[in-house]
């Protein structure tokens, strides 16, 4: 009898090349990389300056998505210089090296995260990497997925293979059914609140449960794209039949013959009975409400029924420095309720929850309502297949009545790196995932929460509990 | 890659927790394509005031911290982004080592890509140090890689541990690249069988 092996063990050990010393380190041979223009250029610089092939080409895909701008009607190139000189450096590298490009005007463009798994390019089993921290997202489909830096493109591009130290196991146990409105957002965020920001650092993570069970795929790839902000570097999912059914008819998922060797193989895709995780944590689904973040760290977060902490009840010397820089950062008053603090801005949008049917819980809530004066809103779809989609079931026209600005494609205000960035002072409720201080632009103040409840914030002009605007 | 052995110097307190990439590396400094001038960038927000001049309030504005080559961290130092633009930046203020007790994942793998050596202490031994950095106590180190030990004034020394395997590469400034291509045909052998075990990744 084998030792029973969690399904970490049996990812890692499947595409382990060759061990490489006695303290965890191995050769891993990576399957797939999605890479975009912004952490790329130098890796490319790098393998041109030492006249170095690509090992694999066809298993890249390359996608523009962080410096374009995200204006209705498109342009071919970046907004400013800086974006032009990477859009126009990554084509030529795509060309001179062969690998395929997803280009700002090509219909299937979007946030990396958000297409690779649409387009079928990322599947069960797989070991992926990618120049983007939030890469751990293809956990959700049974992949292990994990952010690299640029020096580590050039090695993977160049060797199919990273050099990996092994993670300690960490298993997130959510057991029960979600209240009306609580999406898996909320679930991640409390997660995050309760590990900290460091809790997962060292670790990947499995998440299971009949929560995370009846979820969709979407709705668990908002939770593994953010196991990232508790410091996982990996976080995956075994696969099931409501992955199988996701990716069937996507164009890159193996069809016919193929496709019924694959799913036989993915179903050893999963934790033996038995097996030792290096850490348990269990979360009571019904005990989620809805999250958001007051502070300048993920973990800085509360309930939206909850006040605005006094740092004076952190025991911890170090914590309380931080929640008082947080709170000057953010213009904050210890012990004020967080209902009820005025927005200037609303943004949906990002690799965390851009999907469809993160647009879809929008419109439910801001159908028929208008958004509230003195606030601008920003709508940035995940995808420019999601964009489409929304436009087809007239979720587009919902959102356009109410006063939202329809956007092309992008991770926009995520990170601000495009024209997309707000003014100092600015507060923005946002269905993004980091809420660092300067992220969407020098002395902004984010928030983080779900879609459903950025919409309600647009709505009222201010933080507010999505259920008391009393929609099923 | 720079290799590390001894090197000796000033080093400053930063020891505020999560410092995460975007505030070490702003985007407006991402928008390049090689990677220039990314001193200019780092710590950007807070190392400048609004009007471009110096922050004098900024640890490394200080007179008795210019020019340090090392920095004492708070915890999960370079959380966040993968952008490697922040370890670059580092590198070209003069920043040799970091000394922290936890760091974030992927920020530590792109320290050790490029000759930046982060060195893990238990809490314990961190916090003292930190603090002693803060007073003034300490202010100049030196770091003895082969022999893995911070030198402190008065003979004092905290030894600390690092895989071997990490050790030698920044030691020797090893291509990592240019290493791990000699075990090319080991990566070919496996790479075959395991497109035919799976053969919908070809």
């Amino acid at each position: 009898m084998h030792k029973p092996r969690t399904l970490y063990e049996k990812l890692i050990n499947s595409h382990t090349v060759c061990e490489l010393d006695n303290k965890g380190h191995v050769l891993l041979y990576i399957d797939r990389q999605v890479l975009n223009e912004y952490t790329s250029p130098q890796a490319f610089s790098g393998l041109r300056d030492a006249n170095r092939k690509l090992w694999r080409p066809n298993t890249s895909l390359a996608v523009v998505d962080h410096v374009n701008s995200t204006e209705p009607q498109r342009v071919s190139v970046g907004p400013e210089e800086g974006g032009a000189l990477q859009v126009n450096y990554f084509a030529k590298n795509c060309e001179d090296f062969g690998i395929e490009l997803f280009d700002i005007l090509d219909s299937r463009q979007g946030i990396e995260h958000v297409v690779a798994p649409e387009q079928g390019f990322i599947l069960p089993g797989m070991s992926v990497a990618a120049g983007d921290s939030h890469t751990t997202t293809y956990g959700a489909l049974g992949a292990f997925g994990f952010g690299i830096g640029t020096s580590e493109i050039e090695h993977l591009l160049a060797t199919q293979t990273l050099i990996y130290k092994k993670l300690k196991t960490m298993r997130v146990t959510v057991n029960g059914a979600l209240g009306l409105s609580i999406t898996s957002k909320d679930v991640v965020m409390e997660l995050i609140r309760k590990i900290g920001a460091a809790g997962a650092t060292g670790y990947a993570i499995e998440f299971c449960g009949s929560t995370i069970e009846a979820m969709s795929v979407e709705a668990r790839m908002t939770i593994c794209n953010m196991a990232v902000e508790a410091g996982a570097r990996g976080a995956y999912m075994a696969p099931d039949d409501v992955v199988y059914n996701y990716l069937k008819d996507k164009p890159r998922a193996p069809k016919g013959e193929l496709w019924e060797q694959a799913l036989n193989k993915w179903q050893a895709l999963y934790t033996d009975k038995d097996a030792v995780f290096d850490k348990e944590v269990t979360i009571d689904a019904a005990s989620i409400e809805p999250m958001i973040t007051w502070g300048t760290s993920p973990d800085q977060a509360s309930v939206i029924s909850g006040v605005v902490p006094n740092p004076r009840d952190d025991i911890d010397l170090a914590k309380r420095k931080s929640t008082t820089r947080a709170l000057q950062y953010m213009g904050l008053q210890a012990g004020i309720p967080i209902k009820g603090i005025s927005i200037t801005h609303a943004f949906i949008g990002s690799c965390t929850n851009a999907r469809i049917e993160d647009l879809r819980q929008v419109a439910e809530v801001v159908k028929g309502k208008k958004i509230a004066q003195g606030v601008r809103g920003m709508i940035v779809p995940g995808s420019s297949e999601v964009r489409a989609q929304a436009q087809v079931e007239g979720l587009a026209d919902i959102f356009i009545d109410a006063g939202f600005e329809w956007r092309q494609s992008g991770c926009s205000m995520c990170l601000a790196m495009n024209d997309d960035v707000l003014s100092p002072g600015d507060r923005c409720a946002s269905s993004t995932n980091r809420n660092f201080e300067g992220r969407q632009g020098a002395g902004v103040r984010t928030h983080l929460m779900s879609p459903a409840m950025v919409a309600a914030a647009a709505i009222k002009g201010h933080l507010c509990d999505v259920r008391d605007l009393g929609i099923n | 890659m720079d290799a590390f052995n001894i090197e000796a110097g000033k080093i400053a307190p930063f020891m505020a927790a999560n410092i995460d990439t975007d505030v070490i590396m702003p985007k407006q400094f991402l928008k390049g394509i090689d990677r220039k001038g990314l001193d200019k960038g780092l710590f950007f927000d807070q190392r400048f005031l609004l009007s471009g001049e110096p922050n004098p309030e900024f640890v490394l504005n200080k007179p008795q911290w210019q020019g340090a080559k090392f920095l004492a961290v708070g915890p999960n130092f370079g959380c966040g982004s993968s952008r490697e633009h922040a370890v670059w930046g580092l590198k070209q203020l003069g920043i040799r080592a970091l000394i922290g007790t936890t760091f974030a994942g992927i920020f530590y793998d792109n320290c050790q890509r490029n000759g930046l050596l982060v060195i893990e202490l238990d809490e314990k031994s961190m916090s003292e140090l930190g603090d002693k950095v803060a007073s003034g106590e300490i202010n100049d180190i030196e770091i003895d890689l082969p022999n893995q030990n911070i030198k402190l004034p008065q003979n004092a020394k905290i030894n600390f541990e690092l895989d071997p395997m990490r050790k030698e590469a920044l030691m020797q400034g090893l291509d990592a690249i240019g290493s791990t291509l000699q075990r090319a045909e080991a990566i070919k052998s496996f790479e075959k069988k395991h497109l035919l075990d799976n053969p919908w990744l070809a």
